[in-house]
């Protein structure tokens, strides 16, 4: 197991350097120049061609290219050529929103989507059923913005029982933060809980049907354990899998939810260095998206083998 | 068997001992965080504001961001500043000029100090203005005629011109772009095309850097050290006087976001409202909408002038006239309260207002008289690239309406739709307008940027080193030399008068009218001044 996981570590390297090229080519190709928005609207050319110059961005594209390995093989992503300040610093001010939002997300997501899609199995085609699949289609089928301000409307407008907006460290004030995260966790749950409950469901009536499920049935095992134990640790493949890959969306940042709930996470901060043509830090997020979801994929692998012990690496 | 339900029943059994203790937990964590269930002790008046965009660069010389210079009106203070009545007054510093107009000695006010402690001295102005002068357009123009700024002693400084330079006291006045801010004379030793990194002013507000997000948030504390002036508070000028502890600005890319947070009371002010969104907001007792900028922005239409077929002064007045004002801004804005035509290169409502040249533009254009024009004109068919960003409101609609004017009257359009970033970095292009280049783009700016010859970034005919378009225009050129050498105001609006009908009649840009910007307030927040730059001294918060 070990030497698979080192194996797996290993071909990180090889997908990181081809993500690094092809996104620093990408971005170069890009029409915009992050001068022009630095110097604002009424900038000359000639004070323009200045600020590239002292960017570093009129050198030779080779030479910008050599120099950004360079300091990233020393661990440096560089200074944000809008704001001057580190990327590493920028990432690390804006990654916990995300990670927290994502982990609650996630969390919720799970402990309401699979007993959902458990019970919508067990009791196939019946009312439970049918009401589970008519939320997964709802969920999946309505826009997230949409939900977010019908959140919004109803328990911050109306009720005023909570917070429209903002994001708060859990570190600096617990309460605070559960308060300004349960309704852009509710909302991102809304499609992932739609999504697991789904697959849940076709994995546990696949399950379901087996032999050996009859077999511990008329061995007198409680359904409790039947469902819980047997049927669905068998049915749990595809169900990790989904969630795996639902964190991985979910850590890579989600701009919509972010910009209607105002959260300061790496999803909005993507998109406005893109906006911005800030090339360090869309680089090093497309970097760390691409680590992200590498190192996801090889955890979700690894619990493979905890949870099914026919699957050895 | 036991079923499910019944499995289900005993745990809930189990787990009903402690649910009551659980839901108070709950509740009150939850409580804790909204504010309702922790008293209120309310010794620190906070105002949280969403500006009009993040604030990501920070140095008010190397860019003209709007939301810089605001920042910059928050921490750094200014010698001169320009009032209501867009005179020039003193804000930091006196001023007397000799009898052969040369030579302008200033001094600085009693009690002026930097947020370290340290004296500001002139030294410090002397450093700010020359860093200043190498970055904005009519500081560039008073260097060419300097002779020497020096200090004479801390308080003094003074500033030697080779020949009388008359607006020199209304540019280091003016509000926007570029205002000269004073730092300490150690930051702005700083090249004036690298960033500061010492964010040090002797203004009302103290910059808190530790709890600085670029496009997130930005803090200020009152500076409890500021001296403000005795006069009252108009525009730029007066006495700053801050009456709350603490402004945060909350950066929100959602409009309606915002507008839920203003109505909620977790905001107290916002910047800009979308015109279409102002009804959400009537209906509220709490918040109140207005307009608190008399001016607005101006929005035009620029041309290159390097490549046909702007190249032709009689294809450019063809396109003048097939364009209304009253249709871009029916499209851009809708509200009719919110627009006004103008066809005053120098804005409306400024002192040098004029509409000269600008009839058919203000009266619906001619597109008959259009057609004619350009079928006059020599117009052999080629092709108008217009550069149309999709992505930023303000700016989006223009090119849709002028595209459909310019088909009418039988222009050959190329509308491309792009990010407005893009157009930014391709509008610098001096190529052919089919191998990357263009020939017309919109887009706005505010009336205190626009509303001198010395100022405004369109008029300006230097060809090469002249704004995006590039037009060579010596006559302009000479007009802009009478109006520096104009003595009195009077001779200024002369002067103006030609410049306006000039510009017009060479189509330098097409001025498409004016819009105003609502902003909205919490009831909370009383006399807020009205000003083209929003500040926020002077205003208070009541309980």
């Amino acid at each position: 197991m070990l030497g698979y996981i080192l194996k797996r570590l290993l071909a990180v390297v090889p997908v990181i350097v081809f993500v690094a090229i092809f996104v620093f080519l990408l971005l170069r190709l890009t029409p915009g120049d992050p001068a022009a928005i630095i110097a604002g609207d009424a900038a000359t050319p000639a004070q323009l061609e200045k600020i590239r110059a002292s960017l570093g961005l009129s050198e030779p594209i080779l030479v910008q290219f050599a120099t950004w390995i360079g300091h990233l093989v020393r661990g440096d992503l560089g200074i944000s050529l809008i704001s001057n300040i580190p990327v590493t610093e920028l990432i690390g001010q804006r990654i916990w929103p995300t990670i927290n939002i994502a982990l609650l997300t996630i969390c919720l997501s799970v402990l309401i989507a699979v007993p959902m899609g458990v019970i919508a199995a067990w009791k196939h085609r019946t009312w439970a059923d049918y009401a589970v699949m008519t939320f997964s289609v709802l969920g999946f089928s309505v826009p997230v913005f949409v939900i977010g301000y019908i959140f919004i409307q109803v328990f911050s407008i109306q009720l005023r029982w909570l917070p429209v907006q903002g994001y708060t460290a859990p570190g600096d004030d617990f309460g605070k933060f559960l308060s300004r995260a349960i309704l852009p966790c509710l909302t991102l749950a809304t499609i992932y809980v739609a999504l697991i409950a789904r697959m849940t469901r076709a994995s546990m009536l696949e399950v379901l049907g087996e032999d050996f499920i009859r077999t511990a049935r008329a061995k007198g095992v409680g359904e409790t354990l039947v469902l819980f134990r047997h049927a669905l640790r068998n049915a749990a493949v595809p169900i990790l899998t989904i969630i795996g890959t639902g964190f991985a969306l979910l850590i890579s940042g989600v701009v919509v939810t972010e910009s209607v709930f105002n959260i300061p996470g790496i999803g909005r901060l993507t998109v406005d260095a893109i906006l911005a043509r800030d090339y360090p830090v869309i680089q090093a997020m497309i970097l760390l998206t691409s680590a992200i979801y590498v190192f996801i994929n090889l955890m979700i692998d690894v619990a493979y083998s905890l949870i099914d012990p026919r699957i050895r690496y | 068997m036991l079923s499910f339900k019944d499995s289900l029943r005993e745990k809930a059994a189990w787990l009903r001992g402690g649910r009551t203790l659980q839901a108070g937990l709950i509740a009150g964590a939850l409580l804790s965080g909204t504010g309702l269930a922790t008293p209120s002790f309310a010794e620190e008046k906070v105002v949280t504001a969403v500006m009009h965009s993040g604030l990501r660069v920070i140095d008010p010389v190397i860019t003209t961001a709007h939301i810089v210079r605001n920042h910059a009106y928050m921490i750094y203070d200014v010698l001169v500043a320009v009032d209501e009545t867009f005179k020039p007054q003193p804000q930091m510093a006196s001023w007397e000029i000799s009898e052969d107009k040369k030579t302008y000695t200033f001094t600085l006010r009693d009690g002026l100090k930097f947020h370290d402690g340290a004296p500001v001295t002139s030294a410090d102005a002397v450093a700010s203005l020359k860093r200043w002068g190498v970055k904005d357009s009519g500081g560039q123009l008073i260097f060419d005629v300097t002779e020497s700024l020096e200090p004479k002693d801390d308080k003094v400084f003074v500033w030697t011109l080779k020949e009388p330079y008359a607006p020199l006291i209304d540019t280091i006045a003016k509000m926007s772009a570029l205002p000269p801010f004073i730092m300490p004379a150690a930051v702005a030793a700083t090249p004036a095309t690298e960033s500061i990194t010492s964010f040090i002013g002797s203004g009302p507000f103290k910059f808190v850097e530790a709890e600085y997000q670029p496009g997130v948030s930005v803090t200020y504390v009152k500076n409890e050290d500021y001296v403000p002036r005795s006069e009252p508070a108009s525009w730029m000028a007066g006495g700053k006087v801050v009456n709350v502890d603490k402004v945060k600005w909350v950066t929100m890319p959602d409009s309606q976001t915002t507008i839920n947070a203003l109505l909620s009371g977790e905001v107290d002010y916002m910047e800009q409202v979308p015109v279409d969104l102002l009804p959400i907001l009537e209906g509220s007792d709490d918040v109140v909408a207005e307009v608190r900028d008399p001016l607005g922005y101006q929005t035009i239409g620029r041309m290159n002038f390097l490549y046909p077929p702007f190249d032709n002064v009689k294809v450019r007045k063809a396109a003048l006239m097939a364009l209304s004002q009253e249709d871009v801004l029916g499209t851009l804005i809708g509200n009719p309260d919110y627009y006004k035509v103008c066809g005053a290169v120098f804005g409306c409502g400024t002192p040098l207002e004029d509409e000269a040249g600008a009839e058919t533009l203000i009266n619906g254009g001619d597109l008959e008289g259009a057609k004619k024009a350009l079928a006059e004109s020599g117009y052999d068919g080629t092709p108008v690239v217009l550069m149309q960003p999709t992505d930023v409101p303000t700016i989006s609609a223009q090119p849709i309406v002028a595209a459909q004017a310019l088909r009418e009257a039988g222009f050959n359009v190329d509308m491309q739709a792009m990010d407005w970033q893009t157009l930014v970095g391709r509008r610098a292009s001096q190529a052919k307008p089919a191998e990357g280049g263009w020939n017309l783009f919109f887009t706005n700016w505010g009336v205190p940027e626009i509303n001198t010859p010395l100022i405004n970034p369109m008029l300006n005919g230097r060809g090469n080193d002249a704004w995006f378009g590039w037009p060579t225009d010596e006559k302009l050129e000479a007009l802009r030399k009478d109006f520096i050498a104009a003595e009195t105001a009077d001779d200024q609006a002369t002067v103006a008068k030609q410049i306006q009908a000039h510009a017009l009649d060479v189509v330098n840009y097409i001025p498409l009218g004016q819009y105003l910007s609502p902003q909205a307030r919490t009831t909370k927040l009383v006399d807020m001044i009205g000003s083209p730059v929003p500040v926020f001294w002077n205003l208070k918060k009541e309980d």
